[in-house]
């Protein structure tokens, strides 16, 4: 048996890409199967380097079609197995994750977000979140963490593969262009030193005994003749995930208690709203700070009493109302006016929701 | 040509799922009644794990007693393979259509080949899309009718049939497995698909067997024009036997290690 990837605790100065593959190791993923894309390849780079040194597996497929299913085959025989991918390649994994949707399959994909539609930039954004969260020709029931912070990444790669395992349905780390390519400080660590017990990882084909002899055979499938079969199926899994989002359901907030103005961001331009935030406040404005973590399931148990107590919203993201949809789903029926600051592939600084704070406050 | 008595089901058969969905006189019935024997001959039922696709394959998903996934449409391939990776002692069948393993999933065939993927890949050749209704399919003949091909395959508008195990056995390494049987010859195609599936557990590399197959509704035959499309018309286009076994060289080269094997 190799050694632990990583002893205790360490501090280290990475790219988020690095994180990932850091964390996975340290997560026990026994195998990644993936296709290259920007800007997600330095994960597989990482991960190839590392990977034979403490006996895990790599397959690079054919194409993201490939990469979705061979995590499916790596899930079924009981292996914690992963993908990470963006952009198209997000488009092409969504009809293996429907799959893993169907059959509660705990495949774990990390999704580095990269400008859209279409091949667009392979820089940046936060596009992805409708695909992400609801891709595929189903009720979008699966975990999607959104990450901030190179920390974030490390947490939550372990934690996705834990969730995944625990309830079953296809989880997701939703990191972005920029997460993935810069350097920063980042505290990592063997999970057990945390007192993170890793899920068992058990196999759902290849089970022991001889089937039909020693056991029941175990026949998976995803395809029903009638209505009613498919209809008690997914009531059965509906019934599951509602239950399930109390305990894995996920925000953070600041500044809330008496805030005009409530500023709703994830992701990496949670950071920014965080910072925008503060100065406000140092300037005597009372803007409030909401950040779901979980953006599906999403926080809107949180995020209502938070809204209501506001007189404004403003959401600020890297895309053009994906998140702002959301929001306003969550607080359907509610009167406090939501308003976006919504820039579709580009970065946003803290100067930029300051100004867009100003503004709707004067509007 | 046909099945005089019906001899006892394969031990591998789940009887509490029989008789099994199919069609009367469907062929997809006789290739996984080959495919049992094949099991059973070689005694692999503990660890054996059969992947089905979408398509009249779909059929199969409670077909065995053996631990079985049915997955999307040409996409069981890379599912197997991803089981193969990281239980390389499991033995695993690939069961598919034509559409499936030559249209949709065929980036997949082709792949899994040159890496000579540890994986027995059955498709049932029924010359068109048996489950949505009888279209066509790159395997349909030319001149065929199908439901999109109502005045028969135009080859210059739509192509020639493709020859599947023509093309795995141009593409993949030494230590590959490549045959073509049919319904129209039991034993051999049993023969062929035992052969398949000790090449995965030898370790030598791909198993790659295309089945003749018939789908009489589809096609609207009797049980005598089915046998005799089968026989006559797809024999002469789609030649019978094997195409490549390991250990012999390919283009001269000889034999080497095979990339998908588990101990790499
Ligand atoms: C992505 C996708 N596209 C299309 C279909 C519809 N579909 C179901 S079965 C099938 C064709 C099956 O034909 P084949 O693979 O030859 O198998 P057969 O039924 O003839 O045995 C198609 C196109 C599907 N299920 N999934
Ligand atoms: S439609 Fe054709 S291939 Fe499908 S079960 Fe019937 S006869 Fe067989
Ligand atoms: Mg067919």
């Amino acid at each position: 048996m190799a050694a632990k990837p990583i002893e205790g605790e360490q501090r280290a100065f990475m790219t988020g890409n690095e994180v990932v593959a850091w964390a996975a190791l340290a997560a026990g993923a026994d195998i990644m199967y993936g296709y290259p894309i920007t800007p997600q390849n330095e994960i597989m780079h990482y991960w190839t380097r590392m990977a034979p040194r403490y006996d895990r597996g790599f397959l690079q497929t054919e194409d993201e079609i490939s990469a979705g299913f061979t995590t499916v085959g790596g899930v079924l025989a009981g292996k914690r197995a992963f993908t990470a991918t963006a952009g198209p390649g997000n488009v092409l994994m969504q009809e293996a994750m429907s799959m893993a949707e169907m059959m509660r399959l705990p495949t774990v994909v990390v999704v580095t977000q990269r400008g859209g539609p279409s091949t667009a930039t392979v820089i940046y954004s936060q596009q992805e979140l409708n695909l992400t969260c609801f891709g595929g020709n189903g009720e979008g029931l699966r975990i999607v963490y959104s990450t901030s912070s190179h920390q974030d990444l490390f947490n939550y790669t372990i934690k996705a593969f834990n969730t995944a395992w625990k309830y079953r349905f296809p989880t997701f780390v939703l990191g972005d262009g920029y997460q993935s390519k810069m350097r920063e400080p980042v505290t990592i660590y063997d999970p057990a030193t945390r007192g993170i017990v890793m899920e068992e990882c058990r196999p759902m084909v290849g089970l022991p005994g001889i089937a039909g002899i020693d056991r029941e055979p175990a026949h998976l499938r995803n395809t029903y003749n009638l209505e009613d079969e498919l209809y008690d199926r997914l009531t059965a899994s509906i019934k599951d995930y509602q239950a399930m989002i109390p305990e894995v359901v996920e925000w953070e907030a600041c500044a809330v208690d008496d805030d005009e103005i409530l500023v709703i961001a994830h992701g990496v331009v949670s950071r920014a709203a965080r910072a925008a935030v503060d100065s406000l406040r140092e300037a005597g404005i009372k803007a409030g700070y909401f950040r779901p973590i979980t953006l599906r399931p999403f926080p809107e148990e949180a995020l209502q009493p938070l809204a209501a107590r506001a007189q404004r919203i403003l959401v600020v993201e890297s895309a053009h109302g994906q998140l702002e949809r959301q929001v306003r789903a969550s607080l359907y029926g509610l009167e406090t006016p939501v308003s976006g600051y919504l820039r579709p592939g580009m970065g946003i600084t803290p100067e930029e929701i300051i100004g867009a704070v100003q503004q709707t406050l004067r509007s | 040509m046909a099945l005089a008595a019906q001899p006892q089901m394969p031990r591998v058969w789940r009887a509490e799922t029989k008789p099994h969905k199919f069609c009367p006189g469907c062929g997809h019935g006789i290739i996984l009644k080959a495919l049992g024997e094949a099991i059973d001959a070689l005694g692999i039922q503990e660890r054996t794990i059969f992947g089905c696709d979408i398509g009249c394959s779909l059929l199969s998903w409670d077909f065995f007693n053996l631990d079985t996934i049915q997955t999307h449409h040409g996409r069981t391939t890379p599912v197997l393979v991803g089981i193969k990776r990281v239980r390389p002692e499991l033995v695993v069948v690939s069961y598919m259509g034509d559409g499936g393993a030559y249209a949709i999933g065929a980036q997949h065939l082709v792949s899994s080949a040159v890496r000579n993927d540890l994986v027995t890949i059955i498709v049932v050749n029924n010359t068109q899309y048996g489950m949505t209704g009888g279209q066509m399919a790159p395997t349909t003949l030319p001149g065929q009718k199908t439901e999109t091909t109502p005045y028969g395959r135009d080859v210059k508008l739509t192509g020639r049939p493709i020859l599947g195990p023509e093309l795995v056995a141009a593409v993949a390494p030494p230590g590959a497995y490549v045959a073509r049987g049919s319904i129209a010859n039991v034993v051999q195609l049993k023969n062929f698909i035992q052969k398949g599936l000790l090449n995965q557990i030898e370790g030598r590399g791909i198993a790659f067997i295309e089945a003749l197959s018939a789908c009489p509704t589809n096609w609207r035959t009797n049980a005598a024009e089915t046998w005799r499309f089968i026989e006559k018309e797809m024999a002469a286009y789609f030649p019978t036997g094997e195409l490549r076994t390991p250990g012999e060289a390919k283009n001269g080269q000889a034999g080497e290690g095979t990339p998908g094997a588990p101990e790499h």
